[in-house]
């Protein structure tokens, strides 16, 4: 703390509004910092006033990203679905906030009609449209089940997940294995070379990882994302330097398994070649770190982030486990071979729980490598990590940024400095085609509907004030 | 959308929904693209009630808009060109909205991001009240002090703020505070003077000023004026910031002695501040306006013998060349707050009751049109006058429109007015005000009366106004001027026919 003794003059003034005044300051020597003020997202006013004037607020949001800096994520085990989330025949999860089947997207139904048909549910996965019609079949988020999962976040219980703790507290979260890119389940695709590779990925793929990781031990999953960060990588739409590392740590182990070599071989490949592999492991040592700050009354931090293909969902600290929603945006970036913007489905995956942690769009300055990917440059991406700190609560000290004089990743997205500049969190994504069954279509850049975060706003106002008068 | 209302030209409104600039930078504006020739009018303003009010009396139609919008409104020649008044319009906006730069080099956006970038000691607020409260938390959140300009904050959201600030130690200087000054740097509306021994605390801005500039004309330095917001010595508010203000002066070696001015305070807090300020080991002295009290000269005479200097002769200029009026009403129209309830509560004494927007007591209050047929005292830095246009100090219009009023109403006797100078302050108020009533008197006596015109001449002559030089263009256009507000109003009482 430092105040102004009345016959010092200040060493700096920031000033809030009338430039006039700035000016005079500035006129008589004494360094101006000019704050570009505008009106905050409409109708908030009120709401901002009140949720500012919350006495929890200040202390809550110190906590919560404390909590949330403080978790360590480990990898310690590889294991199916059914076992570690008592998955059921007939039970599926999916990304972002509750959803429908008549509401879904054409990629998210295509992932469950294929999942479907990889559980066994049907043969043929176009049959599995009655099946998902019928209402007998239970949809779930992955959110709700302390699991995420990228774009369509499709989960059935013969998947396997890895398994990330944090030791501290004994916290556990699952998201479910990279298929790698373009026909994949995750994007909507549901061909037989898809299905065949899942089957695959469950027969040969997690029991030899689940076999390096009990050799190797844990995985410092949190420690990897910090040399990322300076690797080039910002763990969302690029993940190839974790990807590496995480073979480096588990090769040796994967080497001495007890499987035929050749499967060996086909797994380290299959993991090598995939340059998104470890997106799989850096969304859940997010969603660890946030889900410590979940249920901190009075705390205005985003926990997550999630987009079903339908909707996009926010949920705070502050407000349990209730969901601020609005429609998905369309990505703008670049689309592959001649598909065409309306070929593209809205926003989809959990996979926005990198930015919710900083990474992702919100690290784009260490990544300049993918700048053109999804369509910027690099002063832009630049800009877009300083302008992040706009509406975040700090910053997080593990993971830096070596070309912003390692400032740390903005961390902690704040409600109401969203609604009070407009500035809406970055997100970089891949786009999915708009029909089931067509995959990958492209990779941009999108933001939250802004409506989301007026309601959050709303709700943590009503919290406030209901304390207040008891 | 448009409707011409006048028998000439072309009249262009269009409404810019998300754009924003303050309303002191939109006044810029609208007087740059009003000097494009061919436009007879221009008007860009955010779309806030009083805004449109002001609009639709310039008569122009206007479609919904909500207060988070800009409004165009121009009003051109039959030859004008639209095409270059909006052109000007873009000039005169991007020339005033300070350039983006590079992408990486965006300004901070809240006063909190600013902050944590930034060792500056206090943060200045002056967005619109409804979103300065947002702002100043940030600043307390942050450990720093704060001053709110803004005016129209609500009393509940100001409680709130010095209430936190007292339990962090921390300073809330506002809302609503016009003037402070800070180790000699000077915020908002500040005079420039020496440093010196004394150490003001300020429920006043105006009379904050004032008091410095008796104190500078009398050879007295004043080395800190911390502003607490015209309502902290309210019932509601309590004096939360006054008493955090003394304990800094009482604190501070150089400080001598302090002195609380404030418009009539709640009695209740005035007494406890009283109690308060004996425990300290600076003396202090209270200059509070009320009934029955010294007036602000009166204080300042009283600070000047406390510290052994001999009272001076305040300073006029062409006084003493009006003719006393034969009849009618004295007709007051300030800029300062304090100012106008110095004069109100003198006048009161010696002419009876006062009509005002601000007024004494409840049943004084004057409606909305301004005119009354009483002594009227208007004044013009009232929050409701200033909802989303620049304080009067910085845009004479409003003030000025009433001058040619009241001159023409054959029931005023004498205009009282105020001007202050200092930083913050428009650059050169007598270069308007001088023909404004120089005109206001011809229009009297061309209609067979004598208008008398007081101003108290409130500044220094280190101000960037420079003190004498408006003084005597004043005195020039017919005016009595004066440094003392109290002897100004004296004077006014005096020219309408009063006792004294």
């Amino acid at each position: 703390m430092s105040t102004t003794r009345p016959t010092e003059a200040p060493s700096g003034v920031v000033a809030a509004g009338a430039d006039l005044f700035a000016d005079a300051v500035e006129g008589q020597a004494v360094p101006v910092s000019r704050v570009d003020w505008r009106p905050p997202m409409e109708g908030t006013a009120a709401d901002l006033a009140t949720v500012l004037a919350d006495p929890l607020r200040q202390e809550a949001n110190e906590r919560a990203v404390k909590a949330m800096l403080d978790v360590q994520a480990m990898l310690v085990a590889v294991a199916p679905a059914s076992e570690v989330l008592g998955l059921r025949r007939g039970e599926f999860l999916h990304a972002g906030p509750p959803l429908e089947w008549a509401n879904a997207s054409g990629p998210m139904r295509g992932a469950l009609m294929g999942a479907a048909a990889l559980e066994g549910l049907v043969d043929d996965p176009e049959d599995a449209v009655k099946l998902f019609e019928s209402g007998d079949m239970s949809l779930e988020p992955c959110h709700h089940r302390s699991a995420v999962g990228p774009m369509a976040g499709v989960v059935s219980p013969s998947m396997w997940m890895f398994v990330l703790e944090d030791p501290a507290s004994g916290r556990r979260t699952y998201c479910s294995l990279n298929e790698g890119l373009g026909k994949v389940l995750r994007y909507g695709a549901y061909s037989s070379e898809v299905l065949e590779r899942l089957r695959w990925m469950s027969a040969v793929l997690g029991p030899l990882l689940a076999e390096a990781v009990r050799a190797a031990g844990p995985v410092d999953v949190t420690g990897i994302l910090t040399q990322m960060l300076q690797m080039g990588d910002e763990a969302h739409n690029r993940n190839r330097a974790g990807t590496l590392m995480l073979l480096r740590d588990l090769s040796p182990a994967l080497v001495e398994a007890s499987a035929p070599s050749s499967d060996i071989a086909e797994a380290m490949r299959f993991v090598g070649g995939n340059d998104h592999f470890f997106l799989n492991l850096a969304m859940p040592a997010c969603k660890l770190a946030l889900d410590a700050g979940r249920g901190i009354e009075g705390s205005t931090m985003v926990v997550a982030m999630a987009r079903n293909g339908t909707e996009f969902g926010i949920q705070v600290a502050g407000t349990g486990d209730e969901w601020f929603t609005g429609p998905a945006q369309l990505a703008e970036g670049l689309l592959l071979g001649d598909y065409k913007p309306e070929d593209a489905n809205p926003d989809i995956g959990d996979s926005a729980i990198t930015e919710t942690a900083g990474l992702g769009g919100f690290s784009m300055a260490t990544a300049p490598a993918i700048v053109r990917l999804v369509g910027g440059t690099v002063p832009d991406a630049l800009a877009t990590t300083r302008r992040m700190l706009e509406i975040t609560l700090g910053q997080n000290p593990r993971w830096t940024i070596p070309v912003l004089e390692f400032q740390g990743a903005p961390t902690g997205i704040d409600v109401t400095k969203v609604c009070r500049t407009g500035i809406l969190p970055q997100i970089n994504t891949g786009m999915a085609g708009r029909k089931a069954g067509v995959g990958q279509v492209g990779a941009g850049l999108v933001t939250p509907p802004a409506e989301c975060f007026p309601k959050a706003l709303a709700s943590l106002a009503e919290r406030a004030r209901k304390r207040a008068h008891g | 959308m448009t409707s011409p209302p006048t028998t000439s030209g072309i009249t262009h409104v269009e409404v810019r929904p998300g754009a924003y600039a303050d309303s002191v930078t939109l006044l810029q504006v609208s007087k740059d693209v009003a000097a494009v020739s061919g436009v007879e009018n221009a008007q860009v303003a955010m779309a806030t009630p009083l805004n449109l009010e002001v609009l639709e009396s310039m008569g122009f139609a206007l479609p919904a808009t909500t207060p988070n919008d800009m409004v165009v409104a121009l009003k051109l020649a039959d030859d004008g060109d639209l095409a270059a008044a909006l052109a000007a319009v873009e000039a005169a906006l991007s020339r005033k909205t300070r350039s983006a730069g590079r992408a990486e080099d965006e300004p901070h956006r809240t006063t909190g991001a600013a902050l944590a970038d930034s060792d500056a000691t206090l943060a200045l607020v002056s967005v619109p009240g409804e979103h300065a409260f947002v702002e100043a938390v940030d600043a307390l959140d942050a450990g720093r002090d704060v001053m709110v300009f803004s005016d129209n904050v609500p009393v509940e959201q100001e409680i709130v703020l010095k209430r936190r600030a007292t339990e962090r130690g921390l300073l809330v200087m506002g809302p609503d505070c016009g003037t402070a000054v800070v180790g000699g740097l000077g915020l908002g509306f500040a005079n420039r003077t020496k440093p010196g021994p004394v150490g003001i605390v300020a429920a006043s801005g105006t009379g904050c000023q004032q008091l410095m500039c008796l104190l500078d004309a009398a050879g007295v330095g004043v080395s800190a004026a911390l502003g607490v917001g015209g309502r902290d010595l309210s019932k509601d508010v309590g004096g939360l910031s006054t008493r955090e203000a003394l304990r800094r002066l009482d604190e501070d070696p150089t400080v001598e002695l302090a002195v609380v001015v404030s418009k009539p305070p709640a009695e209740e807090v005035a007494a406890s501040l009283r109690e308060f300020a004996a425990g300290l080991s600076t003396p202090v002295h209270f200059a509070l306006l009320g009934e029955g009290q010294p007036d602000l000269t009166a204080a300042a005479e009283s600070v000047l013998s406390a510290l052994g200097r001999p009272e001076p002769k305040w300073k006029s200029w062409g006084a003493g060349t009006a003719s006393a009026a034969t009849g009618g009403y004295l007709r007051g129209l300030f800029v300062g707050g304090t100012l106008c309830d110095e004069a109100m509560l003198m006048t009161a004494a010696a002419l009876g009751p006062v009509k005002s927007n601000i007024p004494l007591s409840p049943e004084l209050q004057l409606d909305s049109s301004l005119v009354a047929e009483s002594h009227t005292m208007v004044d013009f830095g009232d929050d409701a006058l200033t909802a989303g246009r620049a304080h009067p100090m910085i845009d004479p219009t409003l003030r000025l429109e009433n001058l040619a009023r009241v001159a023409a109403d054959p029931s005023t006797a004498v205009v009282l007015m105020d001007v202050v100078l200092g930083d913050g302050a428009e650059p050169d108020p007598a270069a308007a005000l001088a023909p404004a009533i120089l005109a206001a008197k011809a229009d009297a006596h061309a209609s067979g009366r004598d208008l008398p015109v007081v101003v108290a001449c409130v500044g220094t002559e280190d101000d960037p106004q420079q003190l004498s030089r408006q003084a005597r263009a004043l005195a020039g256009a017919g005016a009595e001027v004066f440094l003392s507000n109290a002897q100004a109003t004296r004077r006014a009482i005096e020219l309408t026919g009063g006792s004294r």
